[in-house]
């Protein structure tokens, strides 16, 4: 049986980045193949390739043993070629069964066939597992549930081939065990899998063979019997990595984040306290409240009750404009959405915290702002072009790094909130980002970590408060914290 | 000389000041009048108006708002100016009294749009139709004539040999070149455009740089009105009828996104001048005025279309580059 896909001596150029190198790739029929690299090194790329969504510019590729030019998406999904995006592409007005079938609800002359439709889609909805009326409205639906929508989606439109990408970064873990079973199935059922994953376990648990990118180059295609975590790493990083946090002994100095029965519309009663020079984390489920608990923090929901003290000044005024000139800053969930200016350059994204520091009466001094700019880049690592590039071209990774630089550039800045510091970020650049947040703590920034990782708050924080439906139901010293206590306190009882 | 014209290519602008310099030779050939230095002059001082106005119009769209208000300012401020100076005899406190009224109006549409957080769209169409009425109720629909000699000299005065609109609108023009690009307000203009929800959790304050760059476009379009009731040395209510889409056409021909956070004051200045000298020639050229709109639309969809398409043949040209 001819592959699903091949792709033989592909390139990929972008404005100032050769996004792939010369990749062979073959996903065999009924295989779970896997898809690793870190941020930058072509994954998004090879993916939008398979989707139609680019077209490559050198190289060829074949469908089922047939040459073909994929020139648009549709052209790929009439192949059976389909993408389940890290953004599910639902629309949550529309019912389930309307999701479907979207764009192709069965008709006579016109007129929809509701019966028909709710049948059909009652049985692509117990292939995938899911126990939902297929007239519920989208929208209702967790993220998981919505996931599974799309996957019956793709079957059908007769999926040869699905796309996963990142599909687990929102689930929780039983969600991914019922995933990571479903793939199984589609396996069985003779329809290939392509997952892509920055969660390497999952990636050993469920794939048969492992393509690893780097830089825009395959470094490796393996079967993943021969792999194990370590290996996968040092493929990915091209060195050996201890998969190491930076070590958390650091010295807890004064209060200069005190919060007192703080209170919004989605976060209840909180109270805690952070030390200068301490990293303290924040874990929990989705919809606990960590993200509401940062935003409230600096002032972006009104406050109902409740005070926060930074540095022993009280921050009267709700607002982040206050927040910041107080020393508080927040590099938040969503980067693209909340983080970055797309179209202004790396300079002017990093310094518009910080700009009435660099200007003097209200015009920016240009060689200041440069100098400061660059040597926080500089500092860390950012990899860019130069400081003009547009932030948009920058990997996530380097955006995110950027973002911390938007912090550090403000003189007075005492307390950083980071939510989700390594969201789509892979192994190397976490490992960096890791280590910055590390050394700014050794310079006696506090920095307060919200994430969904609970590996990563477990390895970074000298304590840890668990968040649960908007209160705080844990509290746990580096020492006291297991994974297990973590996740005892963080379950609904 | 490659490297001139390579960068000129990569230029934003590029194509505008070629349609422009294109458009300006085609009409030269055509009208014998359109390349002298009184229709120069003309053409300068109709821009200036535009351009004066435009100003507040770009950093309004900037943000990513727009304001439909502008045209009745122009009635109102006009009048306020003629009013004021026929009480007082005093340009300079007509001048004053006229900035404030314009400081009002945007305050006004600011305060709407932040703190009522009604939609810009909305709130500067009510305003347009509120300002409006106000000048034909204040003087029942009849304009009244200003009584001070000096008072035209604004309108129709010379420096030299620049006619003192123009001058006005190069100065103007290059102040706030340099605010949007060299100064602190002008930087948060463009993030709070760019990305408000990015704006807001990076502390700026959003709200504040909304009613300013609003009160500004108040008194922009305050001035604007000032200079051509002088130019008519009268007041008229029905004064800048449609003069808001004409701000907004050319700012927007001249590559200001109406997403917000992308565009230049030199393109929008280009796009004021390519329309001023379209009017021209279509004028000079005894074209019925019914066909100066129709001709102005065309000439809006053409650019924007064209521009679209230049700058995917310049990642284009980029990618070959590279390889």
């Amino acid at each position: 049986m001819a592959p699903v896909i091949e792709l033989r001596g592909v390139h990929k150029f972008f404005p100032g980045v050769h996004a792939l190198r010369d990749v062979d790739f073959v996903i065999e029929a009924g295989e779970v193949h896997a898809l690793v690299g870190e941020n930058g090194a072509g994954k998004s790329t090879l993916i939008k390739i398979i989707a139609g969504a680019y077209t490559l510019d050198e190289g060829q590729l074949e469908v089922e043993g047939v040459s073909t030019v994929l020139s648009h998406p549709r052209q790929a999904q009439d192949l059976g070629l389909v993408v389940v995006h890290q953004e599910l592409e639902l629309v949550p007005s529309l019912s389930v069964a309307e999701n479907i079938f979207f764009g192709r609800l069965p008709n006579q002359n016109g007129r929809v066939l509701w019966k028909k439709l709710h049948a059909d889609a009652r049985l692509l909805l117990n292939q995938v597992g899911l126990a939902v009326d297929p007239k519920t409205q989208v929208g209702y639906l967790g993220i998981a549930a919505q996931q599974l929508v799309e996957i019956a989606r793709a079957l059908s439109q007769q999926a040869k081939l699905i796309v996963m990408d990142e599909p687990t970064s929102a689930l929780s873990p039983q969600e991914i065990d019922r995933l990571l079973l479903l793939v199984d199935q589609l396996r069985f059922r003779g329809v290939s899998v392509l997952y892509v994953s920055h969660k390497l376990e999952e990636v050993l648990r469920i794939s048969n063979r492992v393509t690893v990118l780097r830089d825009g180059t395959k470094v490796a295609c393996q079967k993943t019997a021969e792999l194990d975590e370590k290996r996968l790493v040092a493929l990915m990083v091209g060195r050996e990595l201890g998969l190491g946090f930076p070590d958390a002994n650091r010295s807890a100095k004064s209060v200069v984040l005190q919060v007192e029965n703080l209170t919004t519309d989605s976060v209840n009663d909180i109270s805690f306290e952070v030390h200068e020079g301490e990293i303290v984390g924040f874990s929990g489920l989705m919809g606990a409240g960590r993200t509401e608990l940062a935003q409230a923090l600096i002032g972006v929901d009104r406050r109902r009750g409740g005070s926060v003290r930074v540095g022993g000044e009280e921050l009267a005024h709700s607002s982040p404009q206050a927040a910041r000139r107080m020393g508080l800053g927040l590099v938040p969930e969503d980067r693209r959405e909340q983080g970055i200016f797309p179209r202004r350059s790396v300079r002017e994204n990093a310094s518009i915290a910080a700009l009435e520091a660099l200007s003097r009466w209200g015009w920016v001094q240009r060689g200041m702002e440069q100098s400061r700019v660059e040597a926080s880049v500089e500092r860390l690592r950012v990899r860019a072009a130069s400081t003009e590039t547009p932030i948009a071209n920058l990997s996530g990774g380097n955006q995110q790094k950027v973002l911390l630089c938007r912090w550090l550039l403000v003189d007075n800045l005492k307390v950083l909130l980071v939510d989700e510091p390594t969201r789509g970020i892979d192994v190397g650049a976490k490992d960096e980002i890791y280590r910055v947040l590390d050394e700014l703590a050794q310079t006696g920034l506090a920095i307060v970590v919200f994430s969904s990782e609970m590996e990563e708050v477990l390895g970074l924080c000298n304590r840890i408060y668990v968040l649960r439906e908007g209160s705080i139901n844990g509290h746990y010293h580096r020492e006291e914290a297991t994974p297990e206590a973590l996740l005892e306190s963080a379950l609904p009882n | 000389m490659r490297k001139w014209v390579n960068r000129l290519l990569q230029n934003e602008q590029a194509g505008l000041l070629l349609a422009l310099i294109l458009l300006c030779v085609v009409l030269s050939f055509l009208s014998p009048v359109f390349f002298t230095a009184l229709n120069i002059k003309n053409v300068l001082r109709d821009a200036a108006l535009v351009a004066i106005a435009g100003i507040g119009m770009v950093m309004v769209i900037l943000l990513g708002e727009i304001d439909l208000s502008v045209g009745s300012v122009q009635a109102v401020a006009g009048i306020v100016a003629v009013a004021v100076l026929n009480s007082f005899s005093s340009v300079f406190v007509a001048l004053g009294a006229t900035l404030f009224a314009g400081a009002c109006i945007g305050l006004i549409n600011g305060l709407l749009i932040t703190r009522a957080h009604i939609n810009s769209l909305i709130a500067t169409l009510g305003m347009m139709a509120i300002l409006r009425g106000g000048a034909m109720v204040s003087t029942q629909a009849v304009s009244i004539q200003g009584s001070v000699d000096s008072f035209v000299e604004i309108g129709t005065g010379h420096l030299g040999p620049i006619p003192i609109p123009v001058l006005i609108a190069f100065l103007l023009l290059a102040l706030f070149f340099y605010v949007l690009h060299y100064t602190t307000f002008g930087r948060y203009v463009y993030a709070v455009g760019g990305n408000p929800q990015a704006a807001r959790l990076s502390g700026l304050p959003v709200d504040r740089i909304r009613i300013a760059v609003f009160v500004i476009a108040g008194i922009l379009a305050a001035l604007s009105a000032f200079i051509l009731a002088s130019r008519l040395n009268s007041g008229q209510p029905n004064a800048g009828l449609g003069f808001e889409l004409q701000v907004i056409a050319a700012v927007i021909l001249g590559g200001i996104s109406l997403t917000g956070g992308v565009g230049t004051l030199a393109g929008a200045f280009i796009g004021i001048l390519i329309l001023t000298v379209l009017s021209n020639g279509l004028v000079l050229l005894n074209v019925s005025s019914f066909y100066h709109d129709i001709a102005r639309g065309i000439v809006i969809i053409l650019a924007v279309y064209l521009d679209t398409r230049r700058k995917q043949s310049l990642v284009r040209r980029m990618l070959s580059g590279i390889k």
